[in-house]
């Protein structure tokens, strides 16, 4: 009898460990990003950001390479990594999180529903709670998530020297761009 | 009996959602393969000093240079420790063609001096699998002066004018602060005063940088010429001094015993000496601008 009710409680156990196959995952999303100032506007992209979500829970992951952001001035490019996101001690950008009203989305049906996103960013070495919305597009079996938000540079330690102020804003607009395919 | 077990069912409902949120789904993607990746930066300039480091200007940049060099500091307070002159300049343009190719030109006071070079990198230092631990670097150059001739009753010729230099730079970036190269480097003269005196100098230079904080860096190279004429006691150059970044702006402030400024310049016509404070105070100012498009 005992033995029984333990089998039942591994199964249960088991059945309820997400599968595989209602996560959706994509290597190369995108992600850009603005700063809009006075005298100059940096944009740069990335082309190879790794997601990984949960359509059953809602979980939501991003990993991203700063080193991998490409500028259209090479110069640009260098100050990023050298002197402001210091890719070489900070390799990495990650977000880890959950869409809040994964209810409210039906991943078996095709259409586009709001997603409000709430997770865990870290930039340059900095945790920081964040909390977004963002679109969930659902077409024959693909799912496209993508999102614009604004982020301080001053909440993740990046700091601006006083001589180019009037060149990058504090403020950084940043658009994530995802088509994510069935994880097998 | 049921009573106690319910526990341990309840438990086995709730156990995996709460995993879940610990769970690292990125891991499932599999383990990124060790890439290879180039390592720049190991200068904040194409230049140590006086010398090529062994960086290279990125595609489509144009470095406008303006080197310029004070008079000697020994000079004292009545020539204000130099500053009051006599002033040489060099104004040069860089062009990095590809990432691993750069030519530029250049003008110098001294001796009214005109220079030109290629600089070639055929290996890039890395870091992952077959990579290389050092960059290697060429340059090649030509220097050609236009002052007039000083006995114009002798038979001058247009290709005495004319020296080269050939230089080869191994250089490592040791970690994100420490960048330290040598540079074995040839000089041709094509004219030299005295029938016994070389035309064929040969030089080894070292020279390196620390940086002290992410926009600043101490540099310094110094040549050991090996056989230097007699006719023209040269000194072997050194400069010692600061790199100063403030984005699109390299400022090289620095102190140097060596007036000119191209290789043959410098290696084979340095005449004041370290020993004596025969320093001066220079500067170069590297204004990059980005003219090429870089493709997307």
């Amino acid at each position: 009898m005992i033995n029984k009710v333990m089998i039942a409680a591994v199964l249960i156990c088991a059945a309820t460990v997400t599968q595989a196959q209602d996560r959706y995952f994509t290597k190369s999303g995108r992600i850009e990003f603005f700063s809009k100032a006075p005298m100059e506007d940096i944009e740069a992209r990335n082309k190879t950001v790794a997601a990984v979500l949960d359509t059953k829970s809602g979980a939501l992951q991003f990993s991203v390479l700063m080193k991998s952001f490409e500028f259209e001035k090479a110069l640009m490019q260098e100050h990023f990594n050298e002197n402001y996101v210091e890719s070489n001690k900070f390799p990495k950008a990650e977000f880890k999180g959950s869409i809040t009203n994964n209810g409210d989305i039906n991943y078996a049906k095709d259409g586009s529903y709001t997603a409000k996103v709430k997770g865990k960013l870290t930039i340059h070495g900095v945790t920081r709670d964040v909390e977004t919305t963002g679109t969930i597009k659902v077409a024959s079996g693909k799912i496209d998530a993508s999102s614009v938000f604004n982020i301080l540079l001053s909440d993740y330690n990046i700091s601006i020297p006083a001589i180019v102020k009037d060149k990058i804003s504090n403020s950084i607009k940043i658009a994530v761009d995802c088509k994510l395919e069935p994880l097998k | 009996m049921k009573a106690y077990l319910l526990p341990v069912l309840l438990f086995g409902m709730f156990m995996p959602a709460w995993a879940q949120e610990e769970e690292d789904m990125l891991k499932q993607l599999g383990e990124d393969e060790p890439k290879k990746e180039y390592v720049f930066n190991a200068f904040k300039s194409s230049r140590v000093i006086m010398s090529h480091s062994m960086e290279m200007l990125r595609p489509g940049v144009l470095d406008f240079r303006i080197l310029h060099r004070f008079g000697r500091f020994n000079g004292g307070v009545q020539e204000l420790f130099g500053l009051d002159g006599p002033a040489t300049v060099r104004l040069g343009l860089d062009y990095g063609i590809t990432n691993f190719l750069s030519i530029g030109v250049g003008r110098s006071t001294v001796n009214k001096e005109l220079d030109g070079f290629i600089k070639l990198r055929p290996i890039q230092q890395a870091t992952g699998p077959r990579s290389s631990p050092v960059s290697v670097v060429v340059t090649g150059g030509s220097t050609l002066f236009t002052t007039k001739w000083s006995d114009p009753a002798r038979e001058n010729f247009f290709s005495s004018r004319i020296a080269y230099y050939g230089q080869l730079i191994i250089g490592r970036k040791f970690s994100e602060g420490v960048t330290l190269q040598v540079m074995p480097t040839m000089v041709h003269l094509n004219m030299v005063p005295l029938k016994n005196d070389n035309n064929d100098i040969y030089a080894a230079g070292i020279g390196g940088r620390i940086k002290l904080s992410k926009r600043i860096s101490i540099n310094a190279d110094y040549y050991y010429v090996v056989n230097q004429n007699t006719s023209t006691p040269a000194k072997n150059p050194l400069s010692i001094g600061f790199d100063i970044e403030t984005g699109g702006h390299v400022f090289q402030l620095h102190f140097t015993n060596a007036k000119g400024m191209n290789e043959k310049a410098f290696l084979t016509q340095t005449e004041y000496d370290w020993g004596k404070g025969d320093i001066m105070f220079g500067f170069n100012i590297s204004r990059a601008f980005q003219i090429g498009k870089k493709k997307r």
